[in-house]
């Protein structure tokens, strides 16, 4: 079982419950979508995950540890094991490609490896070839400002596939992408996933993308898990309800695609 | 549509009455702290001191070019420059690694295990009183100190420096490097990365310019400071300038100003030229 958690509850420190009593266990080499409106708690959800959030109550089991119960150099190995692609790429503007992808091996390489690869790139093939998944090969070279923020992101998700992690997470890859690249890149975390039988947990704002690629579906409402089923089963009701009053609240998002789009698969 | 005519906006400045307030208040604090300085401005004006003021400047024009001072002055500034040199790159040396202790973006504590936390934050206090300590104490002071205990020379001014300096660069290095987007770090610490390494991959990358430009100006800043403690006998151009003033040389004390002038300039372009490279 590479997460299991178990009555997971998360207070943040301005005292706003983010998750309350979430139970989810997911397996080895499985994919999982976390759906649901904003402000769910699918985010905290992931980086209890990620084991870089400790929950206020309950046990979180990563990758067959507790994470909370390791001392800090074990820690450092597991969360090594753990590739996140953040929301908005955490990459800095001046840095260049082929050492922001290098990056990703921080955690499994020792201090005078990193500081070399610092100095001039150890593994520029490498670089190249995570870059070459998400068609941006001949970038290796460029500063990261000279690409667009689309790029940049895949620049983020090049890295992680670079660090190939056991466990792989993603809070809302796609959201700033095109509906193409969206698709390209989740085809290649998806592939990803499946040749290394890493686990791949993430969270996305649009459904469709969510039931194409992830065979099991978790809605996250108000901070607790209001379904959790094959996207085969997820039906335009069990949606409605999910994201009931999310219309009205915002109207930005794609809502109207929810229900109607997903009619086909979850019909099928 | 009349209430809207109704409540057409005033034009006064609402903020200008408090920035008014401001002023006068700087301007009432300002006027004791000005008195307990000893501030007197028409003394300068007095006319037996604008007489030998004047005499002074006059002599300014032409500055010496005598081969010999000129030979010594440019021994000196080569002195006065190796001490400012040297003194920043020990003083770099001891910054570094406070600044990199004191750096709470850095802290691995932030994302847990949260029970390192506390042992986090007191040891960054603890450097943080260690830099207050090195700086609290002005270099001018360490050079006394020094001449005294090593005997004249440059090596009293570098460690001086070294002292003071160490402490300023520590404390602004620490912040340049908080100030920084976290992000980017604190995404590196997420993925098991170690310290040194995030602040490398992740932190300088947007740190490093203002870096380099605050060292370069604080290399200046150095170079002034090894005049000054050039007049306690740390040798260098000070001790030039001491010379020329209490010998009223003025053409000499000229020569001497326009080598400060050339120095600073020469700071000045070589922060322009490496934050071009940066950039």
């Amino acid at each position: 079982m590479t997460l299991r958690l178990a009555q997971v509850g998360v207070v943040h420190a301005n005292g706003r419950r983010a998750l309350a009593a979430v139970d989810l266990e997911v397996a080895a080499g499985a994919r999982v979508a976390l759906i649901g409106p904003s402000g769910a708690g699918k985010t905290t959800l992931l980086r209890v995950a990620a084991a870089s959030l400790r929950p206020t109550d309950g046990r979180a089991g990563v990758l067959g540890d507790d994470p909370w119960s390791l001392d800090a150099r074990a820690l450092k190995a597991l969360r090594a094991r753990i590739g996140f692609v953040h929301q908005a790429p955490p990459i800095p503007p001046r840095q260049r490609v082929v050492t922001a992808v290098l990056a990703g091996r921080l955690g499994q390489w020792s201090l005078a490896h990193a500081l070399r690869s610092w100095v001039a790139p150890v593994d520029a093939a490498g670089a190249r070839d995570a870059l070459a998944r998400v068609g941006l090969a001949e970038r290796v070279f460029e500063r990261c400002d000279q690409l667009s923020g689309g790029q940049l992101q895949r620049v983020a998700v090049a890295r992680t596939l670079y660090q190939a992690p056991r466990l792989l997470l993603a809070d809302e890859p796609v959201s700033a992408l095109d509906a193409t690249t969206a698709d390209t890149v989740l085809r290649e975390l998806v592939a990803y996933s499946e040749s290394a039988g890493a686990t791949f947990v993430a969270s996305l704002h649009a459904v469709d993308l969510a039931l194409r690629w992830f065979p099991r579906i978790v809605g996250v409402r108000d901070g607790a898990v209001m379904f959790d089923l094959p996207a085969t089963q997820v039906t335009p009701e069990r949606l409605a309800a999910l994201y009931a009053g999310e219309v009205a609240a915002d109207p930005q998002r794609p809502v109207e695609s929810l229900p109607h789009a997903t009619l086909p698969l979850g019909s099928a | 549509m009349t209430a809207i005519a109704a409540v057409r906006p005033s034009l006064r400045d609402p903020a200008s009455q408090r920035r008014l307030a401001w002023a006068i208040t700087a301007l009432v604090l300002l006027w004791p702290l000005g008195r307990l300085a000893d501030f007197h401005p028409a003394t300068l004006l007095a006319p037996s001191n604008v007489k030998v003021l004047g005499s002074f400047l006059a002599g300014y024009v032409p500055p010496s070019t005598a081969p010999d001072f000129l030979r010594e002055l440019l021994a000196a500034t080569l002195t006065t420059l190796a001490i400012a040199t040297a003194g920043i790159a020990l003083a770099f040396l001891i910054a570094v690694p406070l600044a990199i202790v004191a750096t709470r973006s850095l802290s691995v504590a932030a994302i847990g295990p949260a029970d390192g936390r506390w042992r986090g934050r007191v040891l960054r206090q603890a450097v943080r009183t260690v830099t207050v300590l090195l700086r609290s104490v002005p270099e001018i002071v360490w050079a006394l100190l020094f001449v005294r205990a090593s005997g004249l020379g440059p090596a009293a001014g570098v460690l001086a420096l070294a002292i003071t300096y160490g402490g300023m660069l520590a404390k602004v290095y620490a912040e340049i490097l908080e100030s920084a987007d976290t992000r980017p770090a604190r995404a590196l610490l997420q993925a098991g990365s170690g310290r040194l390494a995030a602040l490398c991959f992740g932190l300088l990358p947007l740190a490093a310019d203002e870096l380099v430009s605050y060292t370069v100006y604080r290399w200046e800043c150095a170079v002034r400071a090894a005049v000054v403690m050039g007049f306690v006998g740390a040798g260098g151009l000070g001790q030039l300038m001491d010379q020329a003033i209490k010998g009223f040389v003025p053409s000499e004390a000229s020569s001497i100003s326009l080598v400060f002038f050339a120095l600073v300039l020469l700071a000045d372009g070589i922060s322009l030229v490496l934050r071009k490279v940066l950039a």
